[in-house]
């Protein structure tokens, strides 16, 4: 074993060394990645994650953000565990990243599998999600005290939530809203977001807490209704989308007496044992990112809560939403036994 | 009417040199991506989609649709060819394509398959400018167990089909439902028959088992018989084309039957694969010839390739006008429309005429020119089967390896490809079917969750399968199409005997 | 293709033989799934049926038919006789088999661009007897253009080994 004399001796000649070849290089030589960046997509072609994913890609690709290409992969098996534990498995591989939703949380809490969001090195958050409750259009229910009062007067069960996969973020919030107005939906869990939505104009559901993105073209067409954004604030986009209504005209569920707020992540991690140097390159990265037209126009479309958040904060916050992830989810029995 | 003159002005933005120029690109590079197993048309799309990010969202489009197209076409390439279908729904093309080509008829194999496809997406597409409205109201009927009625009529108009054993035909079909089952169940959020490995999570692919059951497993079967496939004395004609058109004509009932059965299952949305199955197994019953299935019968490249193309073709209707894909790709395909900044959905159609019409009319134009390139390739194509089996065997091999790799970037997933290959040998010997298994392991899972889904709604009662007249019909038809070899007898027994 | 006629005098294993062993194979198969189906339960639920629900049922039937399968082997006599493949004919299937078998192992580790080259070699100069002049150009050059297609075309990155490492690939 070297002596801790000798080390630092020998990291001094090297940084010497280093520093001697790449002198035009500011003193901290920056990382850069010298090999395509792999962008881990926990869920399947198409879906919000995804969609994202892509967006970022083509950004990247249009303005040259990056030196090396970013190559988007979906793992999307077993609820996006795949893709976790594919990251978990490479560490100390700076040239991989991966986007999350709340699946980060609920797929290993749901189904055991050996992953826990601290066995990756959080980069930091791009956006939050936003939920909203829709019914049909056709339906009555005007405020969210109608549509609870019509489903108290029905036999419980009868009215159908449907919502994107099972013991997810959709049929949590489903969960919620029981727990908070005493009532009792049946949960349907479809394959994706858009699905959903067109169940809810066919009729075949009561209800969804489809994101934004995905009933935004319903809505403009006249088939469905919102009623409440489960945010603790109502959003900012005052832009028309149908008959004067924007998305800043829905009111927040807790005015309505739903008391529950519910964001959801779509957040950067990369593989464990990154440097501070490489988190940073991906942190810069990002700030680019949202600097782009793009990216702006993708925020204002899905109508997304743009909080962005780095280093120790947004570990703070991904830690207390997973403590509340744990606290919903047993309380609902979605843990894994 | 107002169609027409939108679908003109829609022909004049797609004849624009540099749309032109981008839809011969798209089709190239879509055969390419149908060819090689694994990497699909959703794969594919998903992976060009940033490219297109500079483009107008007509040229855009008009680009990734047909990468689409030219996905569909090449599909069924290696299927007649090597007995490897590229995409899931030319799995049925196998079942005739592949007997046809080893018995030296490659070319007209390709040209009715190619051919097929062609009026398969054109009837839809004609479909799509004239009643695109009206469909989309019927696609919007169609909730959990109209779904799973769609799925059990699929099964009951192939089951029953093989000759072989019943009791091995069971067994095949409930190996396919079970693998179909392992992995994260998606109803409960679960993972189920994993039994504590992360390798079984994403469960098993219809992609891989596909290419090993049928790729790997048939170069093990002609191995067995000697270094060679049996196509290689077959003799290139270049007038393969113009001779298998004049026997085309003859198959006009399937045809159509197939575009109603294709069309029909694209917009429910259930997509092109069951389309393909379903149109082979009523086609089989319907046919004079129905015996010969499987033998290599023209008929038998025909149905499925129409069906899955207009199923392709019409899927796209769903997409655009209610913002629901009927397939993978247009899955894709719709995430492009929102990054391009366009809402999927029912205002498109007023809002964004351009774009809507550049998309149909580029629909009618990318396939002929989709047609016209890949029947420029038969002879060429049908001359691969002339490579010596060493130098041909290894390269399918790799390029199977590498499919089976790409569909979910998992290196298990090709050894798993391995191992279906020797199963897929031993089974076919053993005379258990593959063509059940493969179905039930593509629709399994998805049969099984219309079906749970059904029953929630429902809380419990099976009524709802029976409680209104559109799903009540589709269930009628299955039971149909289940006893349909009793029900033809029993009506032979009824006629009267002509006088000797 | 599967009834091919074998000259007297071939031996091999019996198409009996392998009919059974498929049979219990099978039947081991469905067995496996009953279990697992049993782990997560097969009644209803708060969310309707059990994960186990439909395996249960699909292992059921396997069970059931795998085993007349076994029984139409050995008592019935529902089989056709003869040998299910010669020994040579299981000689040219395993000299696919294997060496296909050794790829996949090696790509986790040496990377898929290596282990092709091997294997269309190996095909090449072992099973049609090619000499290396002919083997080389199909053997570099299929996964040369694999790569420009994939990495660089639809930039999907294959399993790589050091090798690739090594050449900053």
């Amino acid at each position: 074993m070297m002596s801790q004399t000798t080390r630092i001796a020998f990291g001094a000649l090297a940084a010497v060394g280093v520093a001697g070849v790449l002198t035009p290089q500011p003193a901290q030589a920056q990382w850069q990645p010298s090999r395509p960046i792999e962008f881990i997509v926990p869920a399947g072609t198409g879906g919000g994650a995804d969609q994202m994913a892509r967006t970022i890609q083509g950004i990247v690709t249009k303005y040259n953000l990056t030196k090396t290409p970013m190559v988007v992969i979906n793992k999307a098996g077993g609820a996006g565990g795949e893709g976790f534990l594919d990251v978990k498995a490479s560490r100390n591989n700076p040239h991989k990243i991966i986007i999350t939703l709340s699946n980060l949380f609920t797929t290993p809490l749901a189904t055991g599998i050996p992953f826990n969001w601290k066995d990756l090195t959080p980069v930091a958050m791009l956006a939050l999600d936003e939920f909203v409750l829709w019914v049909n259009a056709e339906t009555p229910y005007k405020s969210v005290k109608d549509y609870v009062a019509a489903i108290k007067n029905a036999p419980p069960g009868q009215f159908k939530m449907g919502g994107t996969g099972s013991r997810q973020e959709d049929q949590i919030i489903t969960v919620a809203i029981e727990k908070s107005t005493g009532v009792k939906f049946t949960y349907i869990p479809f394959r994706g977001g858009g699905e959903v939505a067109v169940q809810l104009v066919g009729n075949h559901v009561n209800s969804t807490v489809n994101n934004p993105i995905e009933a935004v073209a319903q809505w403009r067409g006249g088939k469905v209704r919102p009623l409440c954004v489960f945010d603790d604030a109502v959003l900012p986009y005052k832009e028309t989308i149908v008959d004067n209504l924007s998305w800043a005209s829905i009111p927040t569920c807790i005015s309505q007496g739903l008391n529950l707020d519910y964001l959801m992540l779509r957040g950067i991690f990369m593989s464990p044992g990154a440097t501070p140097e490489q988190v940073n390159y991906y942190v810069e990265l990002f700030k680019k990112v949202r600097e782009t037209p793009e990216w702006k126009k993708l925020m204002a479309d899905g109508a997304f809560n743009q909080s962005f958040m780095v280093g120790d904060e947004y570990a703070k916050w991904v830690a207390k939403e997973e403590q509340r992830h744990r606290d919903l989810m047993k309380e609902a029995g979605f843990l894994a036994k | 009417m107002e169609e027409i003159a939108n679908l003109m002005q829609g022909f004049a933005t797609v004849l624009e040199p540099f749309n032109i120029g981008v839809m011969i690109i798209g089709i190239l590079l879509g055969v390419i991506i149908g060819v090689l197993p694994g990497l699909g048309g959703a794969n594919g799309v998903a992976i060009l989609l940033p490219l297109t990010f500079s483009m107008s969202p007509t040229s855009a489009i008009i680009m990734l649709s047909c990468i689409y197209w030219g996905a569909l076409f090449g599909g069924a390439i290696t299927s007649v060819l090597f007995n490897i279908p590229g995409e899931p729904w030319s799995v049925a093309t196998t079942f005739d394509g592949h007997p046809m080509a080893q018995n030296g008829r490659a070319g007209e194999a390709l040209t009715a398959a190619f051919t097929s496809s062609f009026v398969g997406a054109l009837f839809a597409v004609v479909m799509i400018t004239l009643v695109a409205p009206l469909v989309a109201r019927f696609a919007l009927q169609f909730g959990a167990a109209e779904k799973f009625g769609v799925y059990f009529l699929a099964f009951c108009s192939f089951v029953g089909l093989s000759k072989e054993p019943p009791a091995k035909t069971v067994v095949a079909m409930m190996i396919g439902f079970a693998l179909a089952a392992v992995g994260l169940d998606q109803m409960t959020g679960q993972l189920r028959l994993t039994f504590g490995s992360t390798e079984l999570l994403a469960g098993f692919d219809f992609l891989i088992a596909v290419i090993g059951l049928f790729g790997i497993g048939e170069i093990l079967l002609t191995m067995e018989e000697g270094l060679q496939f049996k196509g290689k004395s077959a003799t290139i004609n270049p007038r393969v084309v113009l001779q298998t058109w004049m026997e085309l004509p003859r198959y006009w009932a399937t045809s159509i039957r197939s575009c109603i059965i294709g069309c029909w299952m694209g917009i429910t949305p259930a997509g092109a694969t069951p389309a393909s199955f379903m149109s082979y197994g009523i086609a089989k019953r319907m046919s004079p010839r129905g015996k010969n299935f499987g033998k290599g019968e023209i008929e038998g490249v025909v149905a499925p390739e129409t069906a899955a193309h207009a199923a392709g073709t019409s899927a796209l209707l769903p997409m655009l006008s209610l913002g629901v894909p009927g397939s993978p790709t247009a899955a894709v395909l719709l995430g492009g429309l929102l990054i391009w900044g366009l809402q999927p959905g029912p205002l498109l159609f007023v809002e964004q005429k351009e774009f809507v019409w550049g998309l149909i009319a580029s629909m009618y134009l990318g396939n002929i020119v989709g047609l016209l390139i890949v029947l420029t390739c038969v002879p060429l194509l049908a001359a691969m089967l002339r490579i010596p089996f060493p130098v041909i065997a290894p390269i399918i091999l790799v390029l199977c390896a590498i499919g089976a790799y790409t569909v979910h970037n998992n290196p298990f997933d090709v050894v798993m490809m391995m191992v279906f290959g020797v199963l897929g040998y031993v089974l076919k010997k053993c005379d258990y079917p593959l063509a059940p298994l493969v179905l039930a392991l593509v629709l399994g899972d998805k049969a099984e969750e219309a079906f749970r889904q059904a029953l929630l709604g429902s809380q419990g009662s099976l009524t709802v399968f029976w409680s209104n007249g559109l799903v009540g019909s589709i269930m009628l038809l299955g039971l149909i199409a289940l006893f349909w070899p009793i029900i033809q007898n029993g009506m032979a027994r009824l006629r009267p005997r002509p006088a000797v | 293709m599967s009834d091919q006629s074998h000259s007297a005098g071939e031996t091999g294993p019996s198409q009996r033989g392998v009919e059974i062993a498929v049979a219990l194979a099978t039947l081991a198969f469905g067995i496996i799934i009953l279990i697992g189906s049993l782990q997560v339960g097969i009644d209803w639920g708060f969310e309707g049926p059990k994960s186990g629900f439909f395996p249960f049922y699909v292992s059921l039937f396997i069970i059931v038919a795998s085993l007349y399968n076994l029984l139409q082997a050995t008592t019935l006599g529902g089989i056709k006789p003869g040998l299910f493949a010669s020994v040579d004919q299981l000689k040219r299937v395993l000299s696919v088999v294997v060496p296909a078998t050794i790829y996949v192992a090696l790509v986790p580790f040496i990377g898929m661009y290596v282990s092709s080259i091997l294997l269309i070699a190996v095909f090449m100069m072992w099973l049609g007897k090619y000499s290396l002049l002919h083997t080389l150009p199909i053997a570099l050059g299929v996964p040369a253009v694999v790569y420009v297609v994939f990495e660089r075309y639809f930039q999907i990155a294959l399993p790589k080994g050091p090798i690739e490492y090594w050449l900053g690939l």
